[in-house]
C-alpha cells in the first residue's frame, strides 16, 4: 500500500530549532537524512516545503470568484512542513518507520486512494 | 457437501437471556477468526458474524438452543455469505472451502483481538469492535450497555471497518518490539469494560454485565498469553472485584462502602484463587499497573475486617503504582490509606494538595469531608459534603473524571 506522510511542525519546534547552535542544527538535519537513507527502499518521493509564511490559499467555495488569501489553509500553531510518499505492506510498517522519525513532532499518515487505471 | 442446521434442541432446553449471551460469546469469536482466515476480509467476516448472532438471538429463544450452537452459527454465517457473495466468485469459493468444526490456532484468536484494539482506531471503536467481533454482542446490546444510541455504535463500527480496510490495518500479532505497547492497548480496552461495568451496576440494572465480558476477555487473553504478568494481573483484578460484587449493594440497591460491607458475602474461594494467580504473576518480577491495582484490592479482600486491613502495605503499593502511572486520582486513593498510617491531619494535607486537579471530582470533596469531620472541623466538613453532593448530581462531569468512555457525537 502507498501512504503519504505529512510532516507537521509546531511553533515550539520552530523556536527550538532556531535556538539551536550551528552544530546542533547540522546534527539534527543529519539525523533526518540518515532516517531517509535508512528507509530509502520504501520512500517513493516527497519534499520539504518552504515555511508557512510563503503559502497562498485559494477558496473556490465562496461564490463566483475564487478568494485568494495569504497563508496556509488553517491558521494554527501546527503547519505542514513537508511530505513523503512511502510504499509498504500495511499500516504497522509505516507506524514502525514513523516511530523513529527524528524531525518535527507530528506526522500524519494518510493512505493514498487507489484509483483504478482507465481502460483505453 | 451440504450444510444443514444440526440437532435442533428439545423443547425443555430453554435458556435465559444471560445463558444465551454466554453461549453466543463462546462461539462468536471462533466463527470470526475462521471467517477472517478464509475470506481475508475483516469487514465482511464481521458482518457475517453479526448476522449469525442476530439470527441466533431471534430464533433460539423460540426454537431452543441447538445441540451444536457453533455449527448452527457457522451454517447461518456461511449461507448468508454465499447469498451475499454470489456475485463475487472468489469469496464464494473460499467460503465453500471452510470446514466445520473449526479449531482456530491461538495465533488467529490473538490476531483478531489485536486488530480490534489497534491503536490507529479510536477507543470507542476498539471497544465496539471487540465486543461485537470477539464477544458476539449485537449493536443494540452495546448501545444499551453504554447508554448511547444504536446509531452511534453502528456508525463507530462502520467507520472503524472502513479505516481498517482503507488504511491498511493488518491482521497480525504484533512483533516482539511492538508487543508491549500493543498489549497495553488491549488491556486498556478490557480495563475500561471493567470500569464501565463496575461503575454502572446501579444505574443500569438489568443491562448487560460488562464485567462479565471483561472477565471473559481477560481469561481468553490469559490462556493465549500465559507468561504476560500484566494479563494475569488484570484477570486477577477483575476476579477480585467480582468475588465481592454481592456485598456492594444492600437489599434496597444502594451502594455499600467497603468499610461497611458484610464480608461474609464475599466469595472467599474466588478471592484466594485470584490472589494465587496474582502471586504466580508477581514471580516474574515485572510489576505493572494492573498487578499493583490487583495487589491493592487483594489487601482489602484478604483482610478479615476493615480494622485489620494492612494499610502500610497498601500505601507501599500505591507508591509503586504512582511511580509507574502517576495520576491525581491514584494520589487521592493513596491519601485515603495514609489516614490509617500517618493520621487524618497528614492525610488531609495530602488531599488538599490535589485541589487543582480534582476540585470538580465528588470523591475529592467526600474524602475531605470525612477527614475534616474526624478532625472535629464540623463546619468545613459540612461545606465539603455539600460540594460533593452537588458534583454527584452531574453524571456527565463525573463520567469524565472517572475516565469513562467518550463516545462523542454522531457527526462524522
Amino acid at each position: 500500500m502507498k501512504y503519504v506522510l505529512l510532516f507537521v511542525e509546531t511553533e515550539q519546534f520552530e523556536k527550538d530549532f532556531e535556538a539551536m547552535g550551528q552544530s546542533d542544527r547540522e546534527r539534527a538535519i543529519e539525523l533526518v537524512y540518515k532516517w531517509m537513507a535508512d528507509h530509502a527502499d520504501k520512500i517513493r518521493g516527497g519534499s520539504k516545503l518552504q515555511p508557512a509564511i510563503t503559502a497562498t490559499t485559494v477558496r473556490l467555495d465562496g461564490g463566483s470568484e475564487p478568494v485568494i488569501t495569504d497563508g496556509p489553509f488553517v491558521e494554527g500553531k501546527e503547519v505542514v512542513s513537508g511530505y513523503t510518499e512511502v510504499e509498504v505492506d500495511d499500516l504497522d510498517q509505516v507506524l514502525n518507520m514513523v516511530s523513529t522519525w527524528p524531525g518535527c513532532p507530528i506526522v500524519e499518515i494518510r493512505p493514498i486512494m487507489e484509483i483504478p487505471a482507465v481502460q483505453s | 457437501m451440504t450444510f444443514t442446521i444440526q440437532g435442533r434442541a428439545k423443547v425443555d432446553r430453554t435458556a435465559s437471556d444471560r445463558e444465551l449471551e454466554q453461549i453466543v460469546r463462546e462461539h462468536a469469536g471462533r466463527l470470526a477468526t475462521a471467517l477472517v482466515r478464509i475470506t481475508r476480509d475483516f469487514a465482511m467476516a464481521e458482518d457475517l458474524v453479526q448476522d449469525a448472532v442476530l439470527a441466533a438471538l431471534q430464533r433460539w429463544p423460540i426454537e431452543g438452543v441447538p445441540d451444536r450452537p457453533d455449527a448452527w452459527l457457522f451454517t447461518v454465517a456461511r449461507n448468508r455469505g454465499l447469498d451475499a457473495l454470489r456475485r463475487q466468485s472468489n469469496y464464494g469459493a473460499k467460503l465453500t472451502q471452510l470446514q466445520w468444526p473449526d479449531q482456530p490456532a491461538s495465533d488467529d484468536r490473538l490476531r483478531l483481538i489485536f486488530m480490534c484494539c489497534h491503536p490507529a482506531l479510536s477507543r470507542p471503536a476498539q471497544i465496539a469492535l471487540t465486543l461485537r467481533v470477539v464477544c458476539g454482542l449485537t449493536t443494540a446490546q452495546i448501545a444499551r450497555a453504554f447508554l448511547v444510541t444504536e446509531t452511534t455504535v453502528a456508525q463507530r463500527i462502520t467507520r472503524a471497518k472502513r479505516k481498517i480496510t482503507e488504511a491498511g490495518i493488518p491482521y497480525r500479532v504484533p512483533d516482539p518490539n511492538e508487543l508491549g505497547a500493543r498489549l497495553r492497548e488491549v488491556l486498556s480496552v478490557i480495563y475500561l469494560l471493567l470500569n464501565e461495568g463496575y461503575l454502572s451496576t446501579a444505574e443500569r440494572g438489568q443491562s448487560r454485565d460488562l464485567v462479565d465480558d471483561a472477565e471473559w476477555l481477560a481469561a481468553q487473553l490469559y490462556n493465549l498469553m500465559p507468561t504476560e504478568p500484566e494479563v494475569a494481573g488484570l484477570l486477577a483484578l477483575i476476579r477480585l472485584h467480582r468475588a465481592r460484587a454481592d456485598a456492594r449493594f444492600d437489599p434496597d440497591g444502594s451502594l455499600v462502602l467497603l468499610e461497611h460491607q458484610d464480608r461474609s458475602n464475599w466469595d472467599r474461594e474466588a478471592i484466594d484463587a485470584a490472589a494465587r494467580l496474582l502471586q504466580r504473576a508477581a514471580k516474574r518480577h515485572q510489576p505493572g499497573p494492573y498487578q499493583l491495582q490487583a495487589a491493592i484490592v487483594a489487601c482489602h479482600a484478604e483482610a478479615g475486617d476493615w480494622a485489620s486491613t494492612d494499610w502500610e502495605q497498601i500505601v507501599l503499593l500505591y507508591d509503586m503504582l504512582l511511580h509507574l502511572a502517576p495520576s491525581p486520582l491514584t494520589r487521592l486513593h493513596r491519601s485515603i490509606a495514609r489516614r490509617y498510617t500517618a493520621g487524618p491531619e497528614a492525610a488531609l494535607a495530602e488531599v488538599d494538595a490535589l485541589a487543582a486537579a480534582l476540585e470538580r471530582y465528588h470523591l475529592y470533596h467526600a474524602t475531605r469531608a470525612d477527614l475534616l469531620r474526624t478532625l472535629g472541623r464540623e463546619e468545613e466538613a459540612r461545606a465539603a459534603n455539600r460540594r460533593a453532593q452537588e458534583l454527584t448530581a452531574n453524571p456527565a462531569e463525573q463520567a469524565v473524571l472517572r475516565g469513562r468512555i467518550d463516545w462523542g457525537d454522531d457527526a462524522g
